[in-house]
């Protein structure tokens, strides 16, 4: 590997795990939504 | 505020894809390292942003121990969780700075490896959070917290007081940084401080609205127990 690919290694590590790690947030939240939903439905 | 919080977004990814911009094609190329150096324009802020989350985790921590108050124990979670995230980007992009430049992936240095018991003492608090529920969780959390945050100061002090392979601070004593250099670096760390702002708020927001439903949820079957128990007594005085 030469430094160029060290340097995109290291950026596309930071992005892929910001980007994974907001992704399941947004899963958290639509589901968290959802529940809050029924149970309102559920009254 | 729902209506802010979007554009506030939207801000934040245009500072930080202005912020790329610097590190990547404006700030000139270091003549030792060569494009491999560009890696601190992510790492340092990463860090710096995990560290001022720990701190914030920290504040949360002892304002919950003193107030108990919700709102500050879902502050400590959601800070935590976050500076944990920025944390692994700097334990991932060290090692792929260090493996060109001094030839070793990892060693055990005592600023690498102070940052790793860093990391894994808010493991440790995340895992506390996750898989124990009772009243006395978010207490011994908090006081795990404290002393988590005591490893901050010595992650960062830890290059002026012990001999290390790591380099010294680029900022005030033992280091500088050319004038180009110094505005990529400084509008990454703004960058990376809104960012991380951003992601720990929406963070909070995700925590009190668990503990919304959980709370409704709750309601819900205390409400539901309560029918059941009005339906079932007529056929528990008949058995009797």
């Amino acid at each position: 590997m030469n430094a160029i690919e060290f340097l995109i290694a290291a950026y596309v590590a930071t992005w892929l795990i910001h980007g994974v790690y907001l992704g399941t947030l947004a899963m958290r939240f639509s589901k968290l939504r959802q529940q809050l939903r029924e149970l309102s439905k559920g009254k | 505020m729902k209506r802010v919080f979007p554009i506030l977004w939207a801000l934040t990814a245009l500072l930080l894809a202005y912020s790329t911009y610097q590190a990547l094609v404006v700030a000139p190329t270091e003549q030792t390292m060569g494009d491999v150096q560009r890696i601190f324009y992510y790492h340092v802020p990463s860090a710096w942003t995990a560290f001022c989350l720990f701190f914030a985790n920290l504040f949360a921590s002892v304002a919950y121990l003193i107030w108990k108050n919700s709102k500050a124990d879902a502050l400590a979670v959601a800070s935590a969780e976050v500076g944990v995230v920025f944390c692994t980007i700097v334990l991932i992009t060290g090692p792929i700075w260090a493996r060109p430049v001094w030839g070793i992936w990892w060693t055990w240095d005592i600023r690498l490896t102070t940052t790793l018991v860093l990391w894994l003492i808010y493991v440790s608090y995340l895992v506390l959070r996750r898989f124990s529920d009772t009243a006395q969780t978010p207490i011994l959390a908090a006081v795990l917290a404290i002393f988590g945050a005591l490893d901050v100061p010595l992650v960062y002090f830890s290059i002026w007081f012990f001999r290390t392979q790591h380099p010294q601070p680029v900022m005030g004593k033992g280091g500088s940084l050319a004038p180009p250099m110094l505005h990529a670096f400084l509008i990454n760390l703004l960058a990376f401080s809104v960012f991380g702002v951003m992601v720990c708020w929406t963070r909070y927001r995700l925590e009190v609205l668990r503990r919304e439903v959980e709370q409704a949820q709750a309601m819900d079957s205390l409400l539901g127990s309560e029918t059941s128990e009005k339906v079932s007594l007529p056929l528990g005085r008949s058995a009797r």
